[in-house]
């Protein structure tokens, strides 16, 4: 591709080529280089059971099961990557794809679907993850992060003179974001603060049918420079280098550095959302572009030419995401709404006198139907 | 200098004042954030003098951005904080207005009760002090139409003292309306209720429902006036040129929107058969909408006369030499009285 501006290969940071050949970077080789050919199966069934995970979602909502799915599909090393890196005190602020991360994050990735069948809001607690709920609002969340960094920081986690004990904030958002009010005065206030947060935006290309050049015209890793905030753009499709990139972006905001802007290029293999329909506004021809730079072969590629990709292990995995996909099918399909009463829960901590007043009622109303039946 | 312990004369702005000092000596996790709050005290001066005490990292200046205070507040108390953040006019809340009913009302609901977001905003409302455009509005029905916020405006020193810090303790977030025109009102304040509530285990729920309380502000059998914020003082008035014709009016300051009580309201009405309602902000769709409302569904067969509402108009709020002709003022709040007693 000859793309230009924000679509260019500009300054990428690439470890590991789309023909599945290692490159070395002189300054970023040195943050994967404690990476085993184990470290890297392991990325390997991440990636695949999260995609195992996502297939079985789109298939769910296809038959009716749930009401929407976001598919994650192409994003998989920059979640896994990034993901690979946060320890127990890091926390991680989600937008609303980033499965693989909730998976590094010990999420139990079929609780997540509660949300796309209309159940819940909120699948987990963030507090006993590390990771914050999804947020659909598009960038709102980058401030939250920064300030959970503002925090992290008057708490001392950070630079504590004990590195294995000190933590910082990752943020995840799309290129669709950066355009976005509070994505920007997240970077002002992270920069002047220097709170320890990792901006890791990734650039799939595509805000639902919009391309990344109707959000900027410049490298969205420039956003990050104009703020005074080191910024690094990672080939998302490379799992060795968004670890590699992240780890370092991470130790920096944990040794009080301050921000740091990531942008992982990468593409939205599939569509927005089960909603849309990239067939109106994308080529056949990119979509094939892509699909030979799919991350997870691109991995295997590489792992299987230095000898470390045995056969039963491929075949485990496989069978490892068959089972996670059984087991989701499954649990979906037997979960049931509780009462509907249930909506007034948690509206407030304390006690509201109107929403007391309002479910004294319906629960009233609702009586009387089962009364007459 | 430190939080108060016996009784004092203190205008609004400055018991507000010495009500931040006194939860921020109680919680070293209450931190306040917002533009110019620091070394110039606020440009109503209600934090004069913390920052001096506290120093900035707990009497935070911030960028100018509104949503990106908010935001970053909201981030702040998931970590276990209490920011007490000041917008600092009222016309200028709307940038963070997503960040208010899309984040900071919703985050303990959709985390099924995990999380809790005791975020103060403190936005001081309301017009008639000769100000130029954005800086007079009454916004506040906005935010008690937001399931999961909590709205209160106190309009006596007291109120402001012992509301401020029942706000702060509260695990909601609160939207903390402070009438400006009011602020350099005087009036006694007893610092020792508040603070021995407080200390109790179960002090920031007592507090909070507490806070969620009307109050009878003038006792009387003729006619109720409800009013809120700034319009109470204005219906003291009003009840007291009134009191010379030989109508007894009653006057309740609600303090919150949101809970609204109902009940004191109610019983009010109840026993008045009339009830008007004074408040700054446009009349329609407003405050009074949703009381004459209650105050049907609930007192119909006691009532004398349609509940009557007196408001500003549904016209952007007018250059400061409008203003008292745009706001309710004691001519309008005395006729809407001489029509429930027509009846």
């Amino acid at each position: 591709m000859d793309a230009v501006g924000p679509l260019s290969d500009d300054g990428l940071v690439r470890l590991l080529t789309h023909t599945g050949e290692r490159e070395e970077h002189d300054f970023f080789s040195p943050y994967a280089a404690d990476l085993t050919p184990e470290d890297l199966r392991g990325f390997y069934r991440a990636m695949s059971l999260t995609r195992a995970f996502d297939n079985e979602s789109m298939s769910l909502q296809r038959q009716g099961e749930l009401g929407l799915w976001v598919q994650s599909l192409g994003q998989e090393a920059a979640q896994v990557g990034s993901g690979a890196v946060l320890r127990g005190d890091d926390f991680a602020f989600p937008s609303y794809r980033e499965h693989g991360v909730a998976f590094q994050r010990g999420v139990d990735l079929p609780q997540m679907l509660t949300i796309f069948r209309g159940l819940k809001h909120g699948a987990w607690d963030p507090k006993e993850h590390n990771f914050h709920l999804y947020t659909l609002v598009i960038g709102a969340h980058t401030l939250h992060a920064t300030g959970y960094a503002m925090g992290m920081d008057r708490d001392g986690l950070v630079a504590s003179g004990d590195p294995a004990n000190d933590g910082a904030v990752i943020c995840y958002f799309g290129d669709g974001a950066t355009a976005q009010g509070d994505v920007n005065e997240a970077l002002v206030f992270a920069s002047v603060y220097n709170a320890p947060v990792v901006f890791f935006c990734q650039n799939n290309q595509w805000a639902i049918s919009e391309p990344t050049t109707r959000q900027t015209k410049v490298p969205i890793a420039d956003r990050g420079r104009g703020h005074g905030i080191p910024s690094i753009r990672v080939d998302g499709n490379d799992v060795i280098a968004s670890y590699a990139v992240t780890n370092w972006a991470m130790q920096y905001a944990r040794s009080g550095g301050g921000p740091v802007f990531v942008e992982a290029f990468t593409y939205r293999m599939g569509a927005h959302t089960t909603s849309d329909d990239p067939s109106k506004y994308r080529s056949k021809a990119d979509e094939a572009y892509w699909a030979e730079r799919d991350p997870i072969s691109r991995l295997a590629t590489y792992l299987e030419s230095i000898g470390e990709l045995p056969a039963n292990f491929v075949a485990e995995v496989e069978e490892e995401g068959k089972a996670l996909a059984r087991r989701t099918r499954e649990e979906v399909r037997s979960w049931e709404p509780g009462p509907s009463v249930g909506f007034f829960d948690h509206a407030y901590a304390a006690p509201h006198a109107t929403v007391e007043a309002e479910r004294a009622w319906y629960e009233r109303f609702e009586g009387s139907f089962v009364e007459a039946h | 200098m430190g939080a108060a312990t016996t009784p004092a004369t203190m205008t609004l702005a400055g018991a507000i004042n010495a009500g931040l000092r006194a939860a921020m000596e109680r919680d070293p996790k209450v931190l306040l954030m917002g533009e110019d709050i620091g070394a110039l005290g606020g440009v109503f001066r209600v934090t004069d003098g913390l920052f001096k005490d506290f120093g900035g990292d707990r009497v935070m200046d911030t960028p100018l951005a509104e949503s990106g205070i908010v935001g970053t507040a909201i981030g702040l108390a998931m970590r276990g904080y209490t920011p007490v953040v000041e917008i600092q006019f009222d016309g200028f809340i709307f940038p963070a207005y997503d960040q208010i009913t899309t984040s900071l009302a919703k985050l303990h609901n959709r985390s099924g009760g995990a999380i809790n977001v005791p975020v103060v905003i403190r936005v001081p409302y309301a017009g008639g002090i000769g100000a130029i455009e954005h800086h007079s509005e009454s916004p506040e029905v906005l935010f008690a139409h937001t399931p999961g916020l909590r709205v209160c405006t106190p309009a006596t020193p007291q109120d402001g003292y012992d509301m401020i810090q029942q706000a702060i303790a509260s695990p909601d977030p609160v939207l903390f309306f402070e009438p400006k025109a009011r602020y350099w009102d005087k009036g006694e304040v007893s610092p020792e209720r508040v603070a021995a509530q407080l200390s109790q285990p179960d002090g920031p729920i007592a507090g909070t429902l507490e806070m969620g309380k009307a109050r009878v502000a003038r006792e009387g059998a003729d006619v109720t006036l409800v009013a809120y914020g700034p319009t109470v003082r204005l219906a003291l008035q009003a009840a007291e040129v009134a009191a010379g014709d030989g109508v007894n009016v009653e006057v309740i300051d609600l303090r919150s929107l949101s809970p609204l009580d109902s009940d004191a309201v109610v019983a009010s009405a109840k026993k008045t058969g009339r009830v008007v309602v004074v408040h700054e902000a446009p009349t329609a769709y407003g405050a009074g909408a949703e009381i004459s409302s209650r105050v049907s569904e609930q007192a119909f067969f006691h009532l004398h006369a349609p509940v009557l509402r007196v408001g500003g108009f549904h016209a952007p709020y007018p250059g400061s030499k409008y203003e008292h002709d745009y706001l309710p003022n004691i001519d309008r709040v005395l006729d809407a009285v001489d029509r429930v007693c027509a009846h």
